[in-house]
C-alpha cells in the first residue's frame, strides 16, 4: 500500500477532504470494513482489480458501443475499492436530495404551467426562455399518471470543509443506474468476504420502486400496462444501460421507428400487429421526441407523441421538457425558489455559482476569476473555460463575450472533490477526486433515494472541471458506493449477488418489427460468415493438397471464385495468385463483402439486438471479431497459419449458432433469426450447384469433392456410398435429401415451417405470398426427378438443372423481399416543407 | 382592406404513403389590426383524424391531422376572408435608443416586456454567428433610436442582397446567406432577426401573405402570389412593428399575418412527417384578392 502522496499534494487537490484517512496512519471508522483489503498485499489488490475488470468484460458492460470511431465498444472501468458511507451521513444526503427532487418537480410544474416563478421574478426569464431544452409546445401538458420528475439523479462532491454539495442535476434521462447496478454485482463477487461481513444497503428495492412507478403511471388501468424503454439506438454511448434496464424492468426496448401514432394513441409495431403503449421510459432527449411539434430534424422521434402526451393517452418518464432543469444557470436561484415553492430552506447546497445575466454577479465573477469555471448557462456538458487559465487578453475576450450575451454564461466555483483510494494495475493505491451520482425515484408523493450510487473518478488526479462528462468522456473509472446500515451484519441474511428479480409481464417481450429485422440479418450474416469461412478453408487447404483435412484437388478451386466474390477470371490466374486475391479480398477490413467486412456486419446486427442475445452469445461474437482481425492480406503466403485461424473463426461461428439454437426461446425472434440463416444457406447451395452443372461425369471428380467438402457433407456421403463421388448421388444428397441439414430441400422444409408460424400471427384467410412461395419451393424440390436433372446433354450441359436452380434463386430472393415488406418496418421521414419564397 | 386568400398545397409522392402526420398553420391569427374567420379547409384524401383549431404556444391557430390510408398525393386547400387595418405611424426618431431597449429587456418588467424576451434568444434555426453580429452593428451606432436602426437594417438587407430562389433552400442559415448575398424572403427575414438578436433586441418571424400588384398594364396572374415572411421588431412604447426586408417597407394593410414565432420552424404553414412515399414533389399556389364592398 503506497499512497501516491505526490499526486495527493499536487496543486489543485491540496486541502481536499480525504474520505479514507484522517492522518498518515488513521482511517475513518466506516472504512474499517475494507481494512483487510486495503492493508493487504498489493498483489491481492491487483488480482481483485483484474477480476473486477474481467467480470465486467465478460458481462459485456460497455460504453459508447458504435458511436466511437476508434472501436466498437469500450469496456466499462470499475475500481474494486468501493466508497463506504456511514448510514448517519447518508441520511443527511438523502434528505437533502429528496427535498431537491421535490423542489425541481414543483419548478417543472410551474414552468410548464402558470410560470408564476417568472411573473414573480424569482427566476429571470432568460434562464428558462433562453434554454434550448425548454419545450414551448409542452407548456400546458399535465403528465398523465405521475409527477413531472419521476426519476432524478444528482452529482455530488464533498468539499474541503467536509460538506456535500450538488454540482450537477440530471433531470432529463439520467444515465448511470444500470452501470451502478452492474458495479455492485461485480464488486459483491470480487470483495465477497468484505461484502458479506458488512451491512451494505441493497440496491434492488430501488429498482422495484422504479418498476412500481412505471406501472402506476399508466393512464389506462389494467393488469399489465405496456411499458417501453425508448432508446436512440445501439450507437448511443449508454446503449448498454438501456438494454440492461429494459431487461431488468421487464419492459420492451424500442427505438422510435418501432412506435407509431394512431388517433392520438401511441402504439408499438410488433409482428402480431399494433399494441397500445401505456408508459414510455424516455432515454432520448426531450427536443428530439417529436418532429411535428418539436425539433423537425430529429431522427429519433415519433410524429405526434406530443399530441398523445397532451391528450393524456400515454405517460412519459420523465415528462417532456424536464431537461430544462439541468441548466447550470439555475443553481443560484434554487434557495429562493425553495422558500417560495416549498417554504423550506435547502438542506443540500449547490456549488457556488454566479449567473452572468445578473450584471452584479457577472462583475463579481470577472473580477475574481480564479477558482471559477465560466460555462454555458444551459448546456450541462459544456466543459467551459477555467478561470485560472485566463490571462489579461483572454479575460478581456471572455468579458466581451459575456457583455454580448450575458444570459448565456454562468460562473461556477470549481469543485474540489474529496479523495478516495484507487487501485492501480500493480495493486498500489493512489488518491483520486471522486464525484457521486445518486439516483431518486418518485414514490408516494415524495421520493426514495437509492442507498448507493455511481462513484466516478478521473485518472489524472485533476479535480473534474465541472461535472464528469456523461458516463466516461475522460479517462477514468467508476466505483461502487456502499451505504453501511447501522445494524450489524450479524443477522447474516444469506447475501446473494443482487441479480435483480424479474417479474414476468405480459407486455414485456413484445417483438418489435425492427428487432425481427435485425435478428433476420444477424442470422443471414452469421451464415454468410460461415459459408465464406468454409470455402476459404477448403481453398487454402487445397494449396497444400493431401496434407490438410478437407483439401481437394486445386483444379476445383476456380469454382469457388464466384461464390467468394472474385471475377471468374481469377480462377485462371494460377493457384498461388488466386489465393493471394482471395486473401486481399477477404482479409481486408475495408472490403465490405469480404470475410472481415461480413464479421463487422454480424457485430453491428448483434449490437442492435443486444438485449435479445444471451451474454454468452454476445461474448462469442465479440471474440469472433478478435479472431478474424488476426487475418490480414499479408498472411496470404502462410497457408498453415491461415488454416489455423480460419478453424478458430469457424469454431466461434459454430458456437454462436449453437448457442442461438440452445438459448433463444423458440419464439418469433428465433424464427426470424433462423429464417435469415436458412435463406442465406439456400442461396449458398444454389450458388455452388449452379457453378457445377456443366461437365462430363468422368472429369468432375474434383468438383464433386469440393461440393461435398464445402457443404460439410463428406462424412454423410462416405457413410452411404463407398465409391468415389458421382454426380447423381452427390446431387441427390445436396439438392433433394431432406435428412441432410446442408441440402437445399432441408432449408426449404425448415423455411416452410417458419413461414407457417409467422403467418399464424396475421389474420388472413387466403394463403399469403410468403406461404405460396414456400409451398412452391418445398413442393418443387420434393417432386424433382433427380435422375433427369443429373443427366448431362451431349455437350456436357445439364440444362434442366440450371433452369431449376435459377427458378429457386429468384424465388428465394422474392421470399426475402416479401418478408422484408410484410414484417419489417418503414421509418418515417420529414416531408420537405415548402419555404417562404415570395417575390419581392 | 379586405382580402380573400386561397392557398393550395399539393404533395405528390413517387410511391404510396401509408401514414402521414401534419400540422397546419393556415388560419390568420386575430390581432388588434386584423380580423379573420376560420378558413374553409379542404383536405384530400380525407384525414383519418382531424383536430380542431387550437392555439399554439405563441397564440397562433394550429390544426393537426393524420391520414392513415395509403395515398400517393395530398392536397391542402385553405380559403379565408381577412380584414387588415393599417398601423398607426410611428416616428422612428422618437423611439428609445437601442441600448436602452437591450438593457431593459435584460431585466424585463411587466407582461409586454416578459413576452418580448421570448424572442430574444437563439432558436433552432437562428444561432449566433460573428459575421451576422458584424453585419448588424453597422446599422446600430451608439445612441441610434431603435426603429431608425431597424429601418436602416431593413434597407441595407434589401440593397445588399439579391432575390434568388435557386441560391438557398429551406435550411440555409443566416451566416451562409451573408456569404452568398442572395436568398428569398425567408432568408432575409431570418437574417434580419438574427441581426437584431445578436444585438440583444427581440425580433419575431412573421408568416403570411402580401398583396402583389400586376405590372403596369398587365393582368394579375391567378396563383401567382406566394406565401411571404417578414420581421416584427419590439419597440417599447409602440409595441411590435412589422418590417419587410424583401420589399424594404413597413407592413401596412397589404400584409396578411398568419402566425408568428421565433423562426420559420415555429410557424411553418404546413409541417409533415410521412411514412413511405419515396421521393416527393411539392406545388404551392396562392391567390390574394382584394374584396371590395
Amino acid at each position: 500500500m503506497d499512497l501516491d502522496l505526490a499526486a495527493a499534494k499536487s496543486g489543485s487537490m491540496d486541502g481536499a477532504y480525504d474520505e479514507w484517512k484522517v492522518g498518515p496512519d488513521a482511517t475513518r471508522p466506516h472504512w474499517r470494513v475494507l481494512d483487510g483489503m486495503l492493508s493487504g498485499p498489493a498483489a491481492d489488490i491487483a488480482r481483485r482489480r483484474e477480476r473486477a475488470q474481467g467480470l465486467l468484460r465478460e458481462t459485456g458492460v460497455t460504453v459508447h458501443l458504435l458511436g466511437d470511431p476508434a472501436g466498437i465498444d469500450r469496456p466499462w472501468q470499475l475500481d474494486p475499492v468501493p466508497v463506504p458511507i456511514a448510514a448517519s451521513e447518508w441520511a443527511g444526503i438523502a434528505a437533502g436530495l429528496v427535498q431537491r427532487a421535490r423542489l425541481l418537480n414543483a419548478l417543472l410544474a410551474d414552468l410548464y404551467g402558470p410560470r408564476t416563478t417568472l411573473e414573480e421574478e424569482l427566476l429571470p426569464p432568460a434562464v428558462v426562455l433562453g434554454h434550448p431544452g425548454y419545450l414551448r409546445a409542452c407548456r400546458g401538458i399535465r403528465p398523465a399518471g405521475g409527477p413531472f420528475l419521476g426519476i432524478y439523479a444528482a452529482d455530488l462532491a464533498r468539499g474541503p470543509d467536509g460538506r456535500w454539495q450538488v454540482i450537477a442535476d440530471r433531470t432529463g434521462a439520467p444515465a448511470g443506474l444500470g452501470y451502478a447496478l452492474e458495479n455492485r454485482q461485480a464488486v459483491a463477487r470480487v470483495l465477497h468476504d468484505e461484502f458479506r461481513a458488512s451491512p451494505v444497503e441493497p440496491l434492488l428495492p430501488f429498482l422495484q420502486a422504479l418498476r412500481d412507478l412505471l406501472g402506476r403511471m399508466s393512464p389506462v388501468r389494467h393488469e399489465a400496462p405496456r411499458v417501453v424503454l425508448l432508446t436512440p439506438g445501439p450507437w448511443h454511448e449508454t446503449y448498454f444501460e438501456h438494454a440492461y434496464l429494459s431487461r431488468h424492468l421487464g419492459c420492451t426496448l424500442v427505438e422510435s421507428e418501432d412506435l407509431t401514432m394512431r388517433d392520438e394513441r401511441l402504439f408499438l409495431k410488433t409482428l402480431d400487429g399494433l399494441k397500445p403503449v401505456d408508459v414510455v421510459l424516455r432515454h432520448i432527449p426531450g427536443p428530439a421526441v417529436d418532429p411535428i411539434e418539436l425539433n423537425a430534424d430529429t431522427r429519433v422521434g415519433v410524429a405526434g407523441l406530443v399530441q398523445a402526451a397532451r391528450a393524456g393517452s400515454v405517460a412519459l418518464l420523465n415528462a417532456l421538457g424536464s431537461g430544462v432543469l439541468q441548466a447550470p444557470a439555475l443553481a443560484p436561484f434554487l434557495p429562493v425558489l425553495g422558500r417560495r415553492l416549498l417554504g423550506e430552506e435547502l438542506l443540500l447546497p449547490s456549488a457556488d455559482s454566479w449567473w452572468c445575466g445578473d450584471e452584479q454577479a457577472a462583475r463579481h465573477a470577472l473580477a475574481q476569476p480564479r477558482g471559477l469555471i465560466f460555462r454555458s448557462s444551459y448546456d450541462p456538458f459544456d466543459p467551459g473555460v477555467d478561470g485560472d487559465t485566463l490571462d489579461g487578453e483572454r479575460l478581456k475576450a471572455l468579458a466581451a463575450q459575456i457583455e454580448d450575451r450575458p444570459h448565456a454564461f454562468v460562473a461556477q466555483r470549481r469543485p474540489m472533490p474529496s479523495l478516495v483510494p484507487v487501485a492501480r494495475e500493480d495493486g498500489s493505491l493512489v488518491s483520486r477526486p471522486v464525484v457521486l451520482r445518486a439516483f431518486l425515484v418518485a414514490k408516494d408523493g415524495g421520493y426514495v433515494v437509492m442507498p448507493g450510487g455511481l462513484a466516478r473518478f478521473r485518472d489524472d488526479a485533476v479535480a473534474p472541471a465541472g461535472p464528469v462528462s456523461e458516463m466516461q468522456g475522460v479517462a477514468g473509472g467508476s466505483k461502487d458506493v456502499w451505504v453501511l446500515a447501522e445494524r450489524q451484519a450479524a443477522a447474516a441474511a444469506p447475501v446473494r449477488t443482487p441479480a435483480p428479480p424479474v417479474t414476468p409481464t405480459r407486455g414485456g417481450r413484445d417483438l418489435p418489427s425492427r428487432v425481427a429485422d435485425n435478428l433476420y440479418w444477424l442470422g443471414r450474416y452469421i451464415e454468410r460468415c460461415e459459408d465464406i469461412t468454409r470455402m476459404l478453408r477448403v481453398a487454402f487447404a487445397s494449396a497444400e493438397s493431401g496434407i490438410q483435412a478437407g483439401a481437394v484437388d486445386v483444379a476445383a478451386i476456380p469454382l469457388l471464385c464466384r461464390p467468394l466474390g472474385l471475377p471468374p477470371a481469377a480462377g485462371t490466374a494460377g493457384t498461388a495468385e488466386t489465393l493471394a486475391q482471395l486473401a486481399r479480398h477477404h482479409f481486408d477490413p475495408a472490403k465490405p463483402a469480404g470475410l472481415r467486412g461480413t464479421v463487422d456486419r454480424v457485430q453491428r446486427a448483434a449490437a442492435a439486438v443486444r438485449d435479445r442475445l444471451s451474454i454468452d452469445t454476445w461474448r462469442i461474437l465479440q471474440h469472433l471479431g478478435a479472431k478474424v482481425s488476426a487475418l490480414t492480406p499479408a498472411h496470404a503466403g502462410d497457408f498453415g497459419d491461415i488454416q489455423a485461424r480460419l478453424d478458430a473463426v469457424l469454431l466461434s461461428l459454430d458456437a454462436a449458432s449453437g448457442l442461438a439454437m440452445e438459448n433463444m426461446t423458440r419464439g418469433l425472434g428465433w424464427r426470424f433469426f433462423d429464417t435469415g440463416r436458412r435463406i442465406e444457406r439456400a442461396q449458398h447451395v444454389i450458388d455452388l450447384l449452379a457453378g457445377a452443372t456443366d461437365g462430363d461425369e468422368a472429369e468432375m471428380g474434383p468438383v464433386l469433392d469440393l461440393l461435398l467438402s464445402v457443404l460439410d457433407s463428406v462424412m454423410t456421403y462416405r457413410a452411404r456410398y463407398l465409391s468415389a463421388p458421382q454426380y447423381l448421388p452427390v446431387l441427390d444428397l445436396l439438392l433433394c435429401d431432406e435428412t441432410n441439414p446442408r441440402s437445399l430441400a432441408y432449408q426449404f422444409m425448415v423455411l416452410a415451417e417458419h413461414v407457417e408460424n409467422m403467418v399464424a400471427f396475421r389474420d388472413t384467410a387466403r394463403p399469403r405470398p410468403e406461404q405460396r412461395l414456400m409451398i412452391f419451393l418445398a413442393g418443387t424440390v420434393r417432386t424433382a426427378d433427380v435422375e433427369v436433372l443429373a443427366r448431362a446433354a451431349e455437350d456436357g450441359g445439364r440444362y434442366q438443372l440450371s433452369e431449376l436452380l435459377e427458378v429457386f434463386r429468384s424465388r428465394i430472393w422474392e421470399l426475402s423481399e416479401v418478408i422484408t415488406r410484410e414484417y419489417f418496418t418503414l421509418a418515417g421521414r420529414r416531408a420537405t416543407p415548402w419555404r417562404h419564397a415570395s417575390l419581392p | 382592406m379586405r382580402y380573400r386568400v386561397r392557398h393550395v398545397t399539393t404533395y405528390t409522392y413517387s410511391s404510396s404513403v401509408q401514414v402521414s402526420h401534419h400540422a397546419v398553420r393556415l388560419c390568420p391569427r386575430a390581432t388588434p389590426w386584423q380580423s379573420a374567420a376560420s378558413p374553409v379547409l379542404s383536405l384530400r384524401p380525407e384525414p383519418t383524424a382531424l383536430g380542431t383549431w387550437q392555439q399554439d404556444y405563441f397564440g397562433n391557430p394550429v390544426l393537426f391531422f393524420t391520414i392513415q390510408q395509403s395515398h400517393s398525393a395530398m392536397t391542402v386547400e385553405a380559403e379565408t376572408l381577412v380584414e387588415v387595418m393599417p398601423p398607426l405611424p410611428v416616428d422612428p426618431r422618437a423611439t428609445p435608443p437601442w441600448e436602452t431597449v437591450r438593457a431593459r429587456l435584460r431585466r424585463p418588467r411587466g407582461t409586454e416586456e416578459r413576452e418580448a424576451v421570448e424572442f430574444l434568444f437563439d432558436s433552432q434555426r437562428l444561432a449566433q454567428h460573428h459575421t451576422v453580429t458584424a453585419y448588424a452593428r453597422e446599422s446600430f451606432p451608439p445612441g441610434r433610436p431603435i426603429l431608425a436602426g431597424v429601418l436602416d437594417l431593413t434597407r441595407r438587407i434589401h440593397a445588399d442582397f439579391t432575390y434568388d430562389p435557386t441560391a438557398t433552400d429551406v435550411d440555409t442559415a443566416p451566416a451562409e446567406v451573408i456569404r452568398l448575398k442572395r436568398g428569398v424572403c425567408q432568408d432575409f427575414a431570418h437574417l434580419e432577426i438574427a441581426c437584431l438578436r445578436a444585438l440583444g433586441l427581440p425580433a419575431r418571424y412573421v408568416s403570411g401573405y402580401i398583396l402583389t400588384h400586376p405590372p403596369p398594364g398587365g393582368e394579375k396572374l391567378v396563383g401567382g402570389d406566394a406565401s411571404h415572411a417578414w420581421v416584427s421588431a419590439f419597440v417599447p412604447g409602440s409595441g411590435w412593428i412589422d418590417v419587410d426586408p424583401t420589399n424594404n417597407t413597413l407592413a401596412r394593410d397589404e400584409h396578411v399575418t398568419l402566425a408568428w414565432g421565433r423562426d420559420y420552424d415555429d410557424v411553418s404553414p404546413l409541417k409533415g412527417v410521412v411514412i413511405g412515399g419515396g421521393d416527393h414533389s411539392l406545388a404551392v399556389t396562392v391567390d390574394v384578392s382584394p374584396v371590395r364592398d
